[in-house]
C-alpha cells in the first residue's frame, strides 16, 4: 500500500513536469561551473535509478557498480581521446612503448559505435556475471562482498594495463565531441540538457517497468525468493535481467559523466565511489525510484558544498551522513516524507472522525521489507 | 628446493597475516552476521596504540626496557580496540542486527570518521614504529633465512586462534555465545542475556582486530588508511572459509596466502592479485557458501 | 488526498531548491568579501577574461591551494600544503605581492583525480584565483592540465615526475628526469655496481622512469636483471624480496610510491638484506617518508633529490627554522615541501616583475626569474617552464636525516623530454612526432 501512495503522488504529472522544467531552465540561472556540477550529479542519478532497481526492488546489493560506470565512461573516453589525438597514438601509449593502436581501441574511432558499446559492454558483462553468480545461488551478503572483490580486480587490471588504459592517470585531455569543442560553454549546456532528457526518460521507463507485473515479481524476489521459486518463477533470471539493465544504465551514466567532467580514471570506479553510489540510493529511499535521484543530487551537492567550505572536516560529515541515514532513516528521505504524510493523515482522521476504510487498510498493512 | 621451501614459508607467512586480520572478522561477520566495514579502522587503532606505546616508552621508560613496549601493546591494543568495538556495538550495531547490508553501510561511515579522527590526532603522514630488537634478524637454516618478525606473526596468530577456540568451545561464556548464534530465541528462553552476549562477542571480534593492527606495525606503514589496505582481503578470507566456522577461516587464509604467493612469484604482483581474486570468484561458483558450511534446514 | 499531494509537492520543491542553494552556498562562504559575486556568476562567458581585472580590483589576491587532504595521498600532500601556506604567510608579512595580501583558498583533491579536475575548475572559474599551487601524483597533474589550459590558468606543480610534458600553463618546480633519475643512474653505475633491479609501483611515473632507465643502462654499460611492479598500496614484499635474493643485484632502483615503501624497507631489513649487501636508491623517499618507514630499517640506503633538510645554505637554515616554528619541532622538511615553498616565491617574483597577475604577462615575466631557494639557487627555464636545480644524492642517517654524498655542483638545465641524451632519442622522437 505504501507503493500506492507514491504512485498517487507521482502520477501527478504536474510535479514531474515542474521538476523537469526547473532542471531544463537551470542553464539560465546557474553559472557554467555549477551547471556542470549539476549535470554530473544528474548523470549519477541515472546510475542511482539503475541501482535502485537492483537493490530497492530486487533486494540485491551490488558494491560493484563502479565497474559498469567505469566501462561506459572508458568507452566514451576512448572515443574522445582518439578524436583529440586525430588518429595518432594517445600520449600514454607512446610512453609505454606501443607502436600502434591496440585492437580494443579500434572500434572506438566511431562515436556511434562508442556510444552503443558504452551501454552494451557493461550490460553484457553484468549479464555474464549475474548469470554465473545468481544461477549458483550466490545471494545476499556473499554477492555483495563478491562484487566488491570484483571492483578490486578490475581496478588492479586497469591500473596494470597502463599501455591500454592509461593506468592510474586514466584518460583525459579531450577536445571535440562530434566536432564540437567539448569544453565550450554552449556544448556543455547541450550535454547538460541531454543528460536531463536522458534522466527523465530513464526515470519514466523504469517507473513503467516497476509498475507493471515485472515490478511485482521483483519485489516478490526481494521479499521471499524461495516462495517465488515455489510459485514457478525463476528468481535468477529476473535478478540477472535487472542486474544487466542496471549495468547498462550505469554505463550510460558513465558516458555522460566523462562528457561533463572530462576525465575518467580508476579512482572513479574503485571501492569508495562504488559504496558512495549505494549511499545515494539509501539516502534517497530504496524502492522509490525518485528517492535515489534526489539522493544522488543531494549527497553530491552536500559533498561538494562541505568539501569547499570545510576541506579538512568534510569526511566527518560524509561519514555521519552514512550513519544517520542508515540507522535513523532506513527508508531514506522518501521515508521521511512518508512519515510526515502518515502523521498528517492520522490527524486528519482524528479531526474528521470519519473512518475511511481504504486509509485504515493502508496503515494497518505493514509489510516488513526484507532488504537483505 | 630452497625456492620451494621459501615459497611455502612466504605463503604460510602471508596466510598467517591474513588469518590474524580475518579472525576478528570471522567472529563479527561469521558468528554475528554483522558486516563491519570499520574492521579496518579497528586494525588502525591497534597500530596507533602500538605507536603511542612506543612513544611513551621512548620518553618515560629506561632504555633497556624499550623492547617491552611491543609485548605490552598487544594486550593494550586488544583492550582498547575491544572498548571501541563495545561503544560501536552499543551505539550503532545493535540497531542493525536484522539488516546486515545496512550494517555494512553504517560501519563504512564510522570507518570514514575514524580515519579522519586519526588524521586529526596523529596527522596525515605515516608514523614510524621501530621494531623491538628481539625481532630483528632471522632464523638461519642452511642458506635460508626466516625473519623473526614473520615467525612471531605466525606464532601470534596461532596463539590467537587457540585462545579463541578455547573461549568458544571450552568456557561456559563461549558456549552461551554459540548458543545465541545458533538459536537466539531458544537461548533467550533458557535465560541467556542475548544483549550481553552480543556486546561481548562484538568486543572480542574488535579486540582481535586491534591485535592484528599491533602485528602489522612490524610489516608496513602506519597511517590513517592502513585499514583500507586489508579489509577486502579479510572479507575474502571469511567468505572463502565459510561463514561461522573458525576452521574455515584458517583454511581460507592459508589457501589465499599460499596461492597468492605462488601467483605473484610466477607472474607479477598486479597480475597475482587479479588471479587470486578470479580464483576466489571461480571457487565460490563451485562452493557458494565457502569451504566449511554449516548445514541448516531453514529456508527464508 | 489533495492536501497531501500539495504537502509533498512543497517538500520536493523545497528539496530541489535546497540543493541549488547548497550548490551556491559554498561560493558565498568563500567569497564573503564580495557581495556582487552572485551577479558575476551568471556572466559565465566573461569569467576567464575578467579573471585578472576582478582580482586586481580587490585588496587581496586570491591563490588556490589544491592538494589531497583526505584519502591515501593525504600522507604526502598535507605537508606541501603546509609549506605553501608558510610561504604565503611570509610573503604577506613582508607586504604581500604588488602591495596586496595573498588570500589562500584551500581545496581538497581527496586523492581522486576527477575531483582534482573539478576543484581546479572551481578555483579558476568560481574563485577566479590568480594561480593554483597543487598536485602531487602525475595523475592529479594530468587531470588538472586540460582544466588550466582551457581556462588559461596557472598551476605550480611541486613534485619530481617522469617528464615528457611541458604545458604552457604549468610550472614544474620539482625535478625533471634529468635532474634526478638520470644522474642517479650514472652515479650508481660509477660507484655502486652495474647489476640493476628495478622496482616500482604500478603506475605512470615508475613505468615511464624505468623505460628511460633501461635505455640508459644499455647505453652506459649497466645490466638489467629484472623489473618488478606492485600495485599501489601493496603491503607484502616477501615474494619480491625472494626474487631479489635469487637475482642478486648490486643496486635496486626504487620507484615505489607511498605506503609501499614502508612495507618494502621493513621487510627487506627483516630478510637480512642491509645497505652493505645491496644499495637501494629511492626517488620517492624523502625525510617525511623516512619518519614513517623508521630510520633504523632504511639507514645507509640512498636517495636522489634536489634538496635535503641538511642542505647547507643560509636560506635553508632560515626555512627549516621557520617551518619548525610553524608546524612543531617534530616536523621535517623535504624536497617536495621545499619545491612547493619556493614555487610560491617564484610566482610572487614573476607577478612583481610583470606588475599584474595576468597569466600571460606572468608567464612572460617568469622566464629566467631566479630565486635563492633553500636548496640552492633556482631559475625558471623559459623554454619548458621547468626549473634549473642542483642534483643531490644522499645517504640516510640513523636519525632519519640525509647526508649528501654527491651533488652536481651547479643547477642543471631541465630537460623533460631527455633531448640531450642520445640513448633517449627513441623515446623523445616518439613523443615529438
Amino acid at each position: 500500500m505504501q507503493k500506492a501512495i507514491y504512485q498517487s503522488v507521482f502520477n501527478n504529472k504536474v510535479l514531474f513536469t515542474f521538476i523537469l522544467l526547473i532542471l531544463l531552465l537551470a542553464p539560465l540561472f546557474l553559472s557554467d561551473f555549477r551547471l556542470n556540477l549539476l549535470g554530473k550529479f544528474l548523470a549519477f542519478a541515472i546510475l542511482a535509478i539503475g541501482l535502485d532497481l537492483l537493490w530497492g526492488y530486487t533486494g540485491v546489493l551490488s558494491l560493484g557498480h563502479g565497474i559498469f560506470f567505469g566501462l561506459g565512461a572508458y568507452c566514451m573516453a576512448m572515443y574522445l581521446k582518439l578524436e583529440a589525438t586525430g588518429g595518432k597514438l594517445p600520449d600514454f601509449m607512446t610512453w609505454s612503448g606501443m607502436q600502434e593502436l591496440p585492437l580494443i581501441w579500434l572500434p572506438f574511432q566511431y562515436p556511434i559505435v562508442a556510444i552503443i558499446l558504452g551501454i552494451l559492454l557493461p550490460a553484457a558483462i553484468a549479464f555474464l556475471l549475474g548469470y554465473l553468480t545468481f544461477r549458483n545461488r550466490i545471494n545476499g551478503v556473499y554477492f555483495t562482498i563478491l562484487s566488491q572483490a570484483l571492483v578490486l580486480v578490475v581496478v588492479t587490471l586497469f591500473i596494470g594495463q597502463q599501455n591500454i588504459t592509461g593506468g592510474t592517470s586514466g584518460v583525459t585531455n579531450f577536445e571535440t565531441f562530434f566536432g564540437f569543442h567539448v569544453n565550450s560553454s554552449s556544448t556543455q549546456t547541450v550535454i547538460y540538457l541531454i543528460t536531463v532528457v536522458v534522466l527523465a526518460s530513464v526515470f519514466l521507463g523504469c517507473r513503467k517497468l516497476v509498475k507493471g507485473r515485472l515490478g511485482n515479481v521483483l519485489v516478490g524476489v526481494r521479499d521471499g525468493e524461495n516462495r517465488m521459486r515455489f510459485l514457478g518463477y525463476n528468481p535468477s533470471n529476473y535478478k540477472t535481467f535487472v542486474y544487466t539493465l542496471s549495468g547498462g544504465l550505469a554505463g550510460l551514466a558513465g558516458m555522460l559523466f566523462v562528457l561533463q567532467v572530462g576525465i575518467i580514471s580508476p579512482t572513479m570506479i574503485g571501492i569508495i565511489p562504488s559504496i558512495e553510489m549505494v549511499l545515494w540510493v539509501a539516502l534517497g529511499g530504496r524502492g522509490t525510484l525518485i528517492g535515489p535521484v534526489i539522493g544522488a543530487v543531494f549527497v553530491n551537492a552536500a559533498k561538494t558544498g562541505f568539501s569547499e567550505s570545510y576541506p579538512e572536516y568534510w569526511t566527518y560529515f560524509l561519514g555521519a551522513l552514512f550513519v544517520i541515514v542508515v540507522v535513523f532513516l532506513p527508508k531514506g528521505l522518501m521515508g521521511l516524507v512518508e512519515m510526515i504524510q502518515e502523521r498528517r493523515r492520522k490527524v486528519d482522521v482524528k479531526q474528521s472522525g470519519i473512518k475511511e476504510s481504504n486509509i485504515k487498510e493502508s496503515s494497518s498493512v505493514e509489510v516488513e521489507k526484507n532488504y537483505s | 628446493m630452497t625456492q620451494i621451501i621459501l615459497t611455502l614459508f612466504n605463503g604460510l607467512s602471508l596466510g598467517s597475516i591474513l588469518l590474524l586480520i580475518a579472525l576478528g572478522l570471522a567472529i563479527t561477520f561469521g558468528l554475528m552476521n554483522v558486516i563491519n566495514m570499520a574492521h579496518g579502522e579497528l586494525i588502525m587503532i591497534g597500530a596507533y596504540v602500538t605507536y603511542v606505546m612506543q612513544n611513551l616508552f621512548l620518553n618515560y621508560a629506561p632504555q633497556q626496557y624499550f623492547d617491552l613496549y611491543f609485548i605490552l601493546s598487544i594486550p593494550i591494543a586488544l583492550l582498547i580496540a575491544a572498548g571501541v568495538g563495545m561503544i560501536l556495538e552499543f551505539s550503532l550495531i545493535r540497531f542493525l542486527y536484522r539488516r546486515p547490508l545496512d550494517s555494512l553501510l553504517a560501519t563504512w561511515g564510522v570507518g570514514l570518521m575514524l580515519q579522519q579522527l586519526a588524521r586529526s590526532i596523529f596527522g596525515a603522514p605515516n608514523v614510524g614504529v621501530q621494531s623491538p630488537s628481539f625481532l630483528n634478524g632471522g632464523l638461519e637454516v642452511g642458506t635460508l633465512l626466516f625473519p623473526y618478525s614473520r615467525l612471531f606473526i605466525i606464532g601470534l596468530s596461532i596463539v590467537c586462534l587457540v585462545s579463541i577456540y578455547y573461549y568458544f568451545y571450552r568456557t561456559s561464556s563461549g558456549r552461551r555465545v554459540r548458543a545465541v548464534m545458533q538459536n537466539r530465541q531458544m537461548a533467550e528462553c533458557l535465560g541467556v542475556s542475548t544483549r550481553k552476549v552480543d556486546l561481548i562477542t562484538f568486543a572480542i571480534g574488535s579486540g582481535f582486530a586491534g591485535v592484528a593492527g599491533c602485528a602489522l606495525t612490524l610489516l608496513g606503514a602506519i597511517g590513517p588508511t592502513i585499514g583500507t589496505n586489508y579489509i577486502i582481503d579479510a572479507f575474502m578470507v571469511v567468505v572463502v572459509g565459510g561463514v561461522g566456522a573458525l576452521f574455515g577461516a584458517v583454511a581460507g587464509a592459508l589457501g589465499i596466502g599460499f596461492f597468492n604467493t605462488v601467483f605473484e612469484y610466477v607472474t607479477n604482483a598486479s597480475l597475482g592479485k587479479v588471479l587470486i581474486f578470479l580464483l576466489i570468484i571461480a571457487f565460490l561458483q563451485w562452493r557458494p557458501s565457502g569451504l566449511v558450511t554449516s548445514r541448516s534446514r531453514s529456508l527464508d | 488526498m489533495r492536501k497531501k499531494t500539495h504537502y509533498f509537492l512543497l517538500l520536493i520543491v523545497g528539496l530541489v531548491f535546497s540543493m541549488l542553494v547548497a550548490c551556491s552556498a559554498a561560493d558565498n562562504a568563500a567569497n564573503a568579501t564580495d557581495p556582487e559575486e552572485d551577479e558575476t556568476e551568471t556572466e559565465t562567458e566573461e569569467t576567464t577574461e575578467t579573471e585578472e581585472t576582478s582580482s586586481e580590483d580587490e585588496d587581496t589576491i586570491k591563490v588556490g591551494i589544491l592538494h589531497s587532504l583526505s584519502g591515501t595521498m593525504a600522507i604526502s600532500e598535507t605537508s606541501v600544503r603546509d609549506s605553501e601556506l608558510l610561504a604565503i604567510k611570509e610573503i604577506n608579512e613582508n607586504g604581500g605581492v604588488l602591495g596586496k595580501q595573498l588570500e589562500p583558498i584551500i581545496e581538497d583533491g581527496a586523492s581522486d583525480w576527477p575531483t582534482f579536475a573539478e576543484k581546479a575548475k572551481k578555483l579558476l572559474q568560481q574563485d577566479e584565483v590568480a594561480t593554483i599551487f597543487g598536485g602531487w601524483t602525475s595523475a592529479s597533474r594530468k587531470a588538472m592540465l586540460p582544466v588550466v589550459e582551457e581556462n588559461n590558468g596557472l598551476l605550480w606543480y611541486p613534485v619530481q615526475y617522469e617528464g615528457m610534458e611541458a604545458s604552457p600553463n604549468i610550472f614544474y618546480t620539482g625535478a625533471a628526469p634529468n635532474q634526478q633519475i638520470v644522474p642517479a643512474v650514472s652515479w650508481l653505475l660509477e660507484n655502486r655496481g652495474t647489476k640493476f633491479f628495478l622496482l616500482g609501483s604500478d603506475y605512470v611515473f615508475p613505468r615511464t622512469a624505468n623505460a628511460a632507465i633501461k635505455a640508459q643502462l644499455e647505453a652506459e654499460g649497466g645490466e638489467l636483471l629484472a623489473e618488478e611492479y606492485t600495485p599501489l598500496g601493496h603491503t607484502d614484499y616477501n615474494t619480491i624480496i625472494a626474487k631479489i635474493k635469487s637475482e642478486q643485484p648490486e643496486v635496486i632502483f626504487n620507484t615505489l610510491n607511498g605506503d609501499s615503501n614502508v612495507a618494502f624497507f621493513k621487510q627487506l631489513s627483516d630478510a637480512g638484506i642491509t645497505s652493505d649487501d645491496i644499495t637501494v636508491l629511492s626517488v620517492s623517499v624523502a625525510e617525511e617518508e623516512i619518519k614513517g618507514i623508521g630510520a633504523d630499517v632504511i639507514e645507509g640506503h640512498l636517495t636522489s633529490w634536489n634538496y635535503y633538510q641538511t642542505t647547507d645554505t643560509p636560506e635553508n637554515e632560515e626555512f627549516v627554522a621557520n617551518y619548525k616554528a610553524e608546524y612543531g619541532d617534530d616536523a621535517v622538511t623535504a624536497d617536495p615541501i621545499e619545491a612547493g615553498y619556493f614555487g610560491v616565491y617564484l610566482w610572487a617574483k614573476a607577478v612583481e616583475a610583470a606588475g599584474t597577475t595576468d597569466v600571460d604577462a606572468v608567464k612572460e615575466a617568469a622566464k629566467g626569474i631566479e630565486f635563492d631557494a633553500p636548496g640552492g639557487p633556482v631559475k625558471i627555464d623559459g623554454d619548458n617552464q621547468h626549473v634549473y636545480k642542483t642534483v643531490r644524492i644522499g645517504e640516510v642517517r640513523s636519525d632519519g636525516q640525509i647526508d649528501e654524498l654527491w651533488n652536481s655542483g651547479e643547477p642543471l638545465k631541465p630537460d623533460p623530454y631527455l633531448e640531450g641524451y642520445d640513448w633517449a632519442s627513441e623515446l623523445s622522437e616518439a613523443l615529438s612526432q
